[in-house]
């Protein structure tokens, strides 16, 4: 399946992913020649077959109700690119 | 020509689950704390991290269906939706796509003409709340940055997703109002609309009456009250019919309520729908629920409140609307219910008077909310049996119960103190009695015509001379024998 | 003596440290020294913890003169521990600009269980960006070369691991293995390198590629040493609810080395077309050296294992578009040059954050999560995935384990493939299989071809992981490949 241009634009917004020009051009190029090789699974009959998610078979792992201390906010917030008042900074949000 | 036009609505109602840490690490789930400091690597997602579900979120989920009379799925898994925001740390949220933890439930609501209408729940599922934003000024879009908080991010929440059975936008709110009632009582949730651990999410279409094809829908988003879930729904009720009857066509669309202004604006278009890429999460193995398992949880629910009615009904007597006051919240329940265990049941009703009229007016004039209730039954009871035996009357319990209230003394302690016991003295009284009618002769004239409430008159004014003291009965016949008396001068 | 610490085993620096015989401080300074002998012409480490590793070592020593004889399996052992497995105190970059700079708060659970055995962790390692490559050319700092020709790769994506154990600069190293990330370069690199059993090894604090289908495990120069890390990292973790709970048996090796009454198969689609004659030669000779040892060996067939690439590229690089969301530029690592709002930050810093390799797969995955597309890729590759199970479900009735080559070809010349990455990854067609299903396979040199090491894999069933390094060892004792080392001149020369 030959991806279009178009195709990699979108893909790349929905992964937040600014491409240059040769990018697109080249992702094109390379992710049609290995989604060409991955359609190789359509041609196994898979009728009736489940999907495995999972590659050992647990179930139920759960954690008891119990409060553990938290980081400290000086110790994460010394990670952050960018912080103040005691809060991540991040750019203006300009869609909902 | 007018079309009378029906509108239906469906509702995405998210609320936060009341256990001690969040879902996926065990940070404190707590309101209020301040900004980042209840987080840690899972619920920042740091590299590296990975989540483990909380027993009892899992639990309390499955309460929440239960009391909303839901099937529990046996079998259910999470699933990762992927979007991008600032809030939301991994760049996915834990939800449940294809298999709910609840599902096919229902809701009884009942309409101010006291009719019953069912609400159905489609799905219960369990999913990960997001942090905050803090903006300068109230509007995302106009703010040059914004500050984000992830205290809030990893909370446990619930989405209730009922079908579309509601048709206006009071029964929206009567739905929601019985729906944040049932889940008080479940103890699953505080369920606090003003702390933000209940929000909704509203869907609206309009049709012609009759018609049994849905029209199209417009989703409302950030409606954080009840009162704006039903000025959001009045709103876009009324706008779909005006662009209906103007011949227009409504957009399937994602819209922003703004309660300030009471308008909602365009949030996006169908076309630009979000892709959310779902996927079971690898990180957790899936849920089995077993028969056993969800009979035990069972047994932890508390009687709910339509159940709860019925049994102030029948059981005390109460009328449907005193019923229906005191179930109205989890706490007012619990409170009338210690006080009639402790009174009796054959005071369950002065109980009630005295819950509705008294207690609830003097919340109302301070304003408490149902979990600051400013009387312990112990002290509401400890005055009924003073007036019980005779101690102290009606009208001076009026006072006691007010000094309680302030001073949170028992009732036996404030009578005392304030020398408030009843005046059964029959000589003291009749004295008092005849100095009053004697004092008087324009009233006992009245009497002698035949005006029987002259008699009355006469018992206030003991009243008053003995400060409210008086046992009204016995005040009653003393009157009567004075009056007789100057009657016979 | 302390010169030489090179070349002695994790088992023998141990031994050494706990009599007395060697300090940690000794060994410590013995592996610095050969650190910065042949790192110059190996580039297997970004991070060199050379204050750290002393300090520790210190403080081991003060333990043991003070009398204290309650010492880890690991006491006094240099490890090198790739650089996507969260360290407190030393970077954690997994090779990408995304995270240069970056310092965990936190130890991984493996991180935490290798300090409590009294491991000394003497740096981070290179790799493939985020794991995602066959050869380390992928990350952004370094290229890594193979000990036993400079001018090839070694592998990867834990690349620094192995190339660190096979130059002699530590004894054991901790790698990731997705779809054959130890196993691989441990066969370029002539070393042992496990692939536990999918849940064995807690995935807490390792940095996830694809999460279903990560597992650490440790590299090394034989069998006992690579047991023995495996005994310290392995068992329950709570923080991870993939952990399936489990504590593997005590190992002992010992005795005669025999495979009589062990039933091995021989899987024809993985020793068919695409491997090298070279490295065919050298796993036909392997397979008879462990019929020597008593075993039995019968063809046998994975049939759905010709899809099983296709599958795990699909199910992998789902998970890793997913998984690599978070790193965005709002609580930790890179964030690109103020411009715009908010979606413009996420995609300039996450496009200039990434690098290729790792954006190619990002594209890909989201590709096949997208609307649309889910049952045709996803969906279907989950479905193909069952069928690989079942194939080796059924070959483990008649089976106690599976033995194939772990690449079909030795190590390529850097650069040869960086612009053809199907090529690339079909290079792991023996690995990948074991991933989807979450087995436990082994890879063991079992020789050379044209001076570069040949790698033989035996793959065993769900938590066999003891019983696969008892037939690997039975192997190392008869046929001593794993002691070849690699020839490096020790002043920068070669
Ligand atoms: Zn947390």
């Amino acid at each position: 399946m030959a991806l279009t241009r178009d195709e990699i634009a979108r893909v790349a917004h929905m992964a937040r992913l600014s491409l240059s020009e040769e990018e697109i051009e080249g992702f094109a190029e390379q992710l049609s020649r290995i989604l060409e090789h991955v359609e190789r699974i359509n041609q196994v009959d898979v009728t009736d077959v489940p999907p495995t998610y999972h590659a050992v078979t647990l179930q139920n792992v759960l954690r008891e109700d119990e409060p553990q201390p938290s980081l400290e906010r000086e110790t994460v917030l010394a990670l952050a690119p960018e912080s103040e008042a005691g809060c991540y900074k991040v750019p203006k949000i300009t869609e909902g | 020509m007018s079309t009378k036009w029906e509108t239906v609505i469906g509702l995405e109602v998210h609320v936060e689950l009341a256990t001690e840490t969040k879902v996926w690490c065990s940070c404190k789930n707590e309101f209020g704390a301040e900004p980042n400091t209840n987080v840690c690597p899972v619920c920042l997602a740091l590299p590296g991290s990975l989540p483990v579900l909380n027993a009892r979120a899992l639990e309390y989920t499955i309460k929440a269906g239960l009391a909303l009379n839901c099937k529990i799925q046996r079998r259910s898994k999470f699933d990762r939706k992927n979007y991008f925001y600032a809030d939301l740390p991994s760049g996915y949220q834990i939800s449940q796509f294809d298999l709910p933890l609840c599902y096919d439930g229902y809701v009884d609501i009942t309409l101010k003409d006291g009719t019953t209408r069912r609400i159905r729940i489609q799905r219960i599922h369990l999913e990960t709340d997001a942090g905050k934003l803090v903006h300068a000024g109230d509007d995302v879009a106009a703010a040059d940055f914004s500050l984000v908080d992830f205290n809030r991010a990893g909370v446990p929440l619930i989405e209730i997703v009922t079908e579309p059975d509601l048709r206006s936008a009071e029964e929206a709110g009567l739905f929601l109002e019985k729906l944040r009632s049932i889940l008080k009582y479940s103890g699953v949730s505080d369920v606090k609309m003003e702390e933000g651990s209940m929000r909704c999410d509203v869907n609206v279409s309009v049709r012609p009456a009759g018609s049994t094809e849905f029209g199209v829908r417009s989703e409302l988003k950030n409606v954080n009250s009840f009162s704006a879930a039903v000025r959001g729904i009045e709103y876009e009720q009324k706008r779909h019919i005006r662009i209906l009857e103007e011949g227009g066509q409504v957009e399937q669309e994602t819209r922003s309520w703004r309660d300030a202004q009471g308008i909602s604006v365009l949030l996006r278009s169908k076309e630009d729908a979000e892709d959310y890429r779902y996927f079971p999460e690898p990180d957790l193995p899936p849920v089995e629920v077993t028969t056993e398992e969800i009979e035990r949880i069972r047994a932890t629910l508390p009687e709910l409140p339509d159940a709860l009615m019925q049994r102030l009904m029948t059981e005390y007597g109460l009328s449907a609307y005193d019923a229906s006051v005191i179930v109205a919240e989890r706490e007012y329940a619990q409170w009338f219910l210690q006080a009639v265990e402790l009174a009796g049941a054959d005071q369950a009703k002065a109980v009630a008077n005295w819950q509705i009229n008294e207690l609830y007016r003097v919340m109302n004039e301070k304003e408490l909310g149902p979990d600051q209730i400013p009387l312990t039954p112990e002290q509401l009871v400890g005055m009924l049996k003073l007036m019980e035996k005779g101690t102290i009357t009606g009208k001076i319990a009026k006072t006691v119960f007010d000094k309680m209230v302030e001073t949170g003394k028992d009732a036996e302690t404030i009578v005392k103190d304030e020398g408030l016991t009843q005046v059964a003295d029959e000589g003291e009284l009749l004295a008092i009695a005849r100095e009053v009618v004697a004092a008087n002769p324009k009233v006992f004239e009245d009497w002698k015509s035949g005006k029987q409430s002259a008699a009355q008159w006469f018992v206030g004014q003991i009243m008053k001379r003995t400060r409210g003291r008086a046992n009204p009965q016995l005040a009653l016949k003393l009157v009567t024998q004075a009056l007789e008396e100057q009657a016979q001068k | 003596m302390s010169g030489m610490t090179h070349i002695l085993s994790a088992a023998r620096l141990n031994r050494l440290f706990l009599a007395g015989e060697l300090s940690a401080v000794e060994i410590a300074e013995s592996a610095l020294s050969r650190i910065a002998k042949v790192e110059p012409q190996v580039g297997a480490f970004l991070h060199v913890a050379a204050e750290h590793v002393l300090d520790r070592a210190k403080k081991l020593d003060a333990r043991r003169r003070a009398g204290d004889n309650e010492f880890g399996p690991l006491a006094g052992v240099p490890i090198a521990v790739k650089d996507n497995i969260c360290t407190c105190g030393m970077e954690t970059t997994c090779a990408s600009r995304m995270l240069k700079g970056y310092v965990s708060p936190y130890d991984a659970t493996v991180v935490e269980r290798l300090r409590a055995s009294g491991a000394m962790i003497i740096g981070k390692t290179n790799m493939d960006e985020f794991a995602m490559g066959s050869s380390g050319e992928a990350s952004a700092f370094q290229t890594t070369r193979n000990p036993w020709d400079l001018e090839r790769v070694p592998g990867g994506s834990s690349s620094g691991s192995a190339a660190a154990v096979a130059a002699g600069e530590v004894p054991l190293a901790l790698g990731t293995d997705t779809g054959g990330s130890i196993r691989q370069p441990a066969a370029f690199t002539g070393v042992v390198g496990l692939k536990p059993t999918y849940g064995y090894v807690s995935r807490y604090g390792v940095v996830s590629f694809a999460s279903s289908l990560d597992q650490v495990g440790p590299l090394g120069h034989d069998v006992e040493d690579v047991a023995r890390l495996f005994e310290v990292i392995a068992g329950p973790d709570r923080r991870d609810a993939t952990n399936a709970g489990r504590t593997p048996p005590e190992l002992k090796f010992g005795g005669d080395p025999s495979l009589a009454g062990v039933r091995l198969g021989v899987p024809r689609e993985l020793f068919g077309q695409g491997i090298d004659s070279g490295v065919k030669a050298r796993v036909e000779e392997a397979i008879r050296q462990l019929e020597d040892l008593g075993a039995t060996v019968e063809e046998c067939s994975l049939p759905s294992t010709e899809y099983a690439l296709s599958a795990y590229y699909v199910i992998a690089l789902a998970e890793a578009s997913s998984n690599l969301a978070r790193y965005d530029g709002v609580r930790y690592g890179f964030r690109a040059a103020q411009t715009g709002g908010l979606t413009e930050m996420y995609s300039k810093t996450r496009g200039e954050g990434f690098g290729a390799e790792v954006k190619r797969r990002i594209m890909l995955g989201t590709y096949v999560l997208s609307s649309g597309h889910y049952d045709a890729y996803y969906r279907k590759a989950q479905q193909v995935r069952t069928l690989v199970v079942r194939d080796f479900e059924r070959a483990f009735e008649r089976f106690d384990a599976l033995v194939t080559p772990t690449t079909p070809f030795t190590a390529w010349r850097i650069g040869e493939k960086i612009d053809d990455p199907m090529a690339m990854y079909l290079g792991d067609i023996c690995t990948i299989p074991v991933n989807l299903a979450g087995l436990p396979a082994i890879s063991v040199p079992c020789g050379f071809v044209d001076g570069l090491p040949v790698g033989m894999q035996l793959i065993g069933k769900h938590f066999a992981d003891a019983q696969l390094l008892q037939m690997a060892w039975a192997y190392q004792k008869v046929t001593k490949h794993h002691e070849s080392r690699p020839v490096l001149t020790e002043e920068g020369g070669r």
